[in-house]
């Protein structure tokens, strides 16, 4: 893969396309950076500053988050859920924005913080106005922020899985693949079917192994299928799963969070390569 | 019917591992899918249809009781009998009895998911009837004592070749050197052997799409005419339904019809959209002596007003399962009862029991598809993680499963103790896999591992990271300041003072 990003610069809408409510000059942006980018990739959530930044928003990380209660939830522990989201609702007050790259998480406190407090008379609210702040990483970039360009260069063909929550609780499916065929030198190829499930499904995927199994393998089949050099998603959950899967199946394709090429910052290994994969592999053109 | 619903993983486990199954269930999720985006592509007012849809069954579930007073009025009005059954017991006693009030041997039946749940043909053959299913995939299965995989294709499951072998076997009538390889040989030969059954029948049971409570009448649809057959030849008709399936008028009924097909098999109606509205009347030249609708609750009620009560909204058309990752990976039997799919992840566990069903609302990724083509806007998802909820309150979900939630959450609610853990574990296990960048195995991880590999951390946590970027510019400040000493501060402040 050659990582061929150079000088990056996003470019901003004019005051004639802004939409009705119009996103503050410089906002405050909180990064909420979720528990997989934290832990196992650091570069996606750096990727994300630097997005955030050159797109004018001054970005704060609220030292107080851990992670967006998902595990929970999804597990039926509601009472838990909700005090791990009340902590989220207090340590996000008061930003113009919460930013998030996982449309998972940002699907959760979007929709389901919401709902979780519907009948709290202390929380509704809080819940209610951070859901409204809350937005995936790439739709606040296209939709919020109306970036139509990210100035840079990315030479090579790249697949776009789309992952679930992205898409069906937050519209996410045009957004990306916009951002990213301003990149000069970028080829997309879509796979047959890219909004099928991974088989990821947070716990599911531990707790039903044989059947997330047959479900990554036949989402892995279709990326190889493309052809094409990278794969990219929005979700770090969906990602870890397919590159784990691509990488026992011994393909060659590199893996990778949508905002690190979309930032240009795709200096380290693809997701689930090393140093060695790294060295092996052929140098740039 | 017995529930192996228990031993869903073991069930998935063979399903998973089965070639032919694996061919079948590709081919149809290819065509189910395609159609239906074309059906509803091709209709500009579909998503308000879909909402239409929701708000009529709303009202009526709202209204459940005076409809279905309503509706059993006119059955009785127009001649029928209801007989209104709490269980399935109650409801196979009803059938029963009927067939043997008419002195009945053989009975037709057109394509019944509740007559499934009431297991119906067991139930006749223990009580000396012959039950002969007419839809050509229900024929199918009864030849091989299977259920059904599919709610609308219940031998979707099945390739050709093994329907032509189970008719060589069961045929024996026919000449043993006969073509069965197409499709078209095979249709014909279950058509002349039904034929015969539809004259033999003595009583005649359908299902219902819907019931109307204006009318009192009963609508199915079809695409083979089967069910039309096999509820006006014989001289009983008995309608088997559930208490949900009831819509206030005809116009209703109309208005979910339009949803209906084009969901589930991407028609824009099925071949045969068929009322029927008690028996034979004087002037009527054919029809049925008797009319019976047995109406059936068996835990429907029990659904009414909880957080499921949208789960009744459900039509049976199927989309949820031709839509679903995990119905395509294992097919409809590893689900062990009645109803598959997402729809039955729901269904299922409130008529038979979480503790039989856990597993069906475990298994699911929530990845939302089904929610997202329910002609009827049913939540399925959310209902899944009600069901968790249910479990998790009663304890039911397994030990090392809960163990390992409440080790997460004890950090989760800790920032600062989640930070130093998480960042202890990211320096380790990078450290440990920072060649690779995969690791093969894992303590703890093999459900992960057994499949695939697992990404290596970065190293450090982003928190760490970003906190190290953070306090550069004050560390670098003092790191100055130190390295120029204190007489080095005075000379340049004189130095500046001597400039101004």
């Amino acid at each position: 893969m050659p990582p061929a990003a150079t000088q990056v610069s996003a470019t901003r809408a004019t005051a004639s396309e802004a939409p009705a409510t119009k996103a503050p000059q410089n906002p405050r942006v909180a990064l909420f950076v979720t528990c997989l980018v934290d832990f196992f990739r650091p570069s996606v959530g750096f990727a994300t500053l630097k997005l955030l930044e050159q797109a004018g928003c001054t970005v704060e990380v609220p030292r107080a988050q851990t992670c967006c209660g998902q595990p929970a939830y999804n597990s039926g522990d509601r009472a838990d859920t909700k005090a791990i989201a009340a902590q989220v609702i207090r340590a996000f007050a008061g930003y113009d924005y919460v930013v998030v790259p996982s449309g998972s998480c940002a699907g959760m406190l979007r929709k389901h913080y919401p709902a979780l407090f519907k009948d709290d008379p202390e929380l509704a609210a809080q819940a209610e106005d951070l859901g409204a702040r809350t937005h995936e990483l790439v739709s606040f970039l296209a939709d919020v922020l109306k970036v139509k360009a990210v100035a840079g260069a990315f030479a090579g063909t790249v697949t776009y899985h789309d992952s679930c929550s992205g898409l069906r609780e937050l519209g996410i499916k045009q957004q990306p693949r916009r951002l990213l065929k301003t990149l000069d030198g970028l080829t997309l190829t879509e796979m047959a079917e890219p909004e099928v499930c991974c088989g990821f499904g947070g716990t599911f995927c531990v707790k039903y192994p044989d059947i997330s199994n047959q479900m990554v393998d036949a989402k892995a089949a279709d990326v190889e299928a493309t052809g094409a050099d990278l794969l990219l998603a929005g979700d770090l959950g969906c990602l870890l799963n397919m590159a784990g899967k691509l990488k026992r199946r011994g393909a060659s394709v590199e893996v990778r969070h949508v905002a690190e090429v979309l930032a240009g910052l795709t200096e380290q290994p693809g997701i689930g390569e090393g140093v060695r994969d790294r060295q092996a592999r052929p140098a740039a053109e | 019917m017995d529930s192996t619903s228990r031993s869903f993983k073991d069930n998935a486990k063979t399903a998973l591992s089965d070639a032919q199954l694996r061919r079948a269930l590709d081919n149809m999720k290819e065509g189910f899918i395609a159609k239906r985006a074309k059906a509803a592509a091709k209709l500009p007012e579909f998503e308000a249809l879909r909402d239409q849809a929701r708000d009529i069954k709303n009202h009526t579930l709202e209204n459940l009781d005076a409809y279905l007073e309503l509706y059993a009025d006119k059955v009785e009005a127009a001649g029928g009998t209801v007989h209104w059954c709490a269980t399935a017991d109650e409801a196979r006693a009803a059938v029963v009895e009927i067939c043997r009030s008419v002195g009945a041997k053989t009975v037709t039946k057109g394509k019944s998911m509740i007559a499934e749940e009431l297991a119906l043909n067991e139930h006749l053959e223990a009580n000396g009837l012959v039950p002969v299913e007419t839809d050509l995939g229900e024929y199918i299965i009864q030849l091989r004592g299977e259920p059904p995989s599919h709610i609308i294709a219940p031998a979707i499951h099945l390739n050709k070749e093994q329907v032509a072998s189970d008719f060589r076997a069961r045929h024996t009538e026919f000449p043993a050197e006969r073509q069965l390889e197409e499709p078209q040989q095979l249709v014909a030969e279950a058509r002349a052997v039904l034929r015969q059954k539809y004259l033999d029948a003595d009583v005649g049971i359908t299902g219902a799409n819907f019931l109307v409570a204006e009318t009192g009448s009963s609508i199915i649809v079809t695409n083979e005419g089967n069910g039309d057959l096999t509820q006006s030849l014989p001289k009983v008709h008995i309608v088997v339904a559930s208490i949900e399936k009831v819509v206030p008028t005809l116009e209703d009924a109309s208005a979910i019809l339009r949803v209906l097909a084009r969901s589930a098999t991407g028609q824009e109606f099925s071949t045969y959209t068929t009322l029927s509205t008690g028996p034979k009347r004087p002037e009527d030249p054919d029809g049925p002596e008797q009319y019976h609708v047995i109406l059936l609750d068996n835990g429907r009620s029990q659904m009414l007003g909880s957080e499921f009560q949208d789960m009744l909204r459900c039509i049976r058309c199927g989309a949820c399962m031709n839509h679903c990752p995990v119905y395509h990976s294992v097919g409809g039997h590893a689900y062990g009862w009645v109803y598959p799919g997402p729809m039955g992840a729901v269904l299922t566990p409130s008529l038979i029991g979480v503790e039989e069903a856990g597993h069906l609302p475990n298994a699911s990724t929530f990845c939302g598809r089904c929610e997202a083509v329910c002609p009827m806007r049913i939540p399925l998802p959310k209902m899944m993680r009600h069901w968790r909820e249910r479990e998790f309150e009663r304890h039911l979900a397994p030990p090392a499963v809960r163990a390992g939630l409440v080790m997460w959450v004890f950090f989760a609610k800790r920032p600062e103790l989640y930070r130093f853990a998480t960042g202890l574990k990211a320096m380790v296990l990078g450290a440990l896999g920072r060649q690779r960048g995969r690791f093969a195995w894992m303590p703890l991880g093999r459900g992960w591992t057994a499949h695939r590999d697992l990404p290596v951390p970065e190293g450090r946590t982003f928190m760490e990271l970003y906190d190290e970027r953070q306090r550069a510019p004050v560390r670098d400040g003092i790191v100055r300041a130190l390295r120029r000493g204190p007489e080095t501060e005075r000379r340049d402040a004189a130095g500046e003072r001597d400039a101004a």
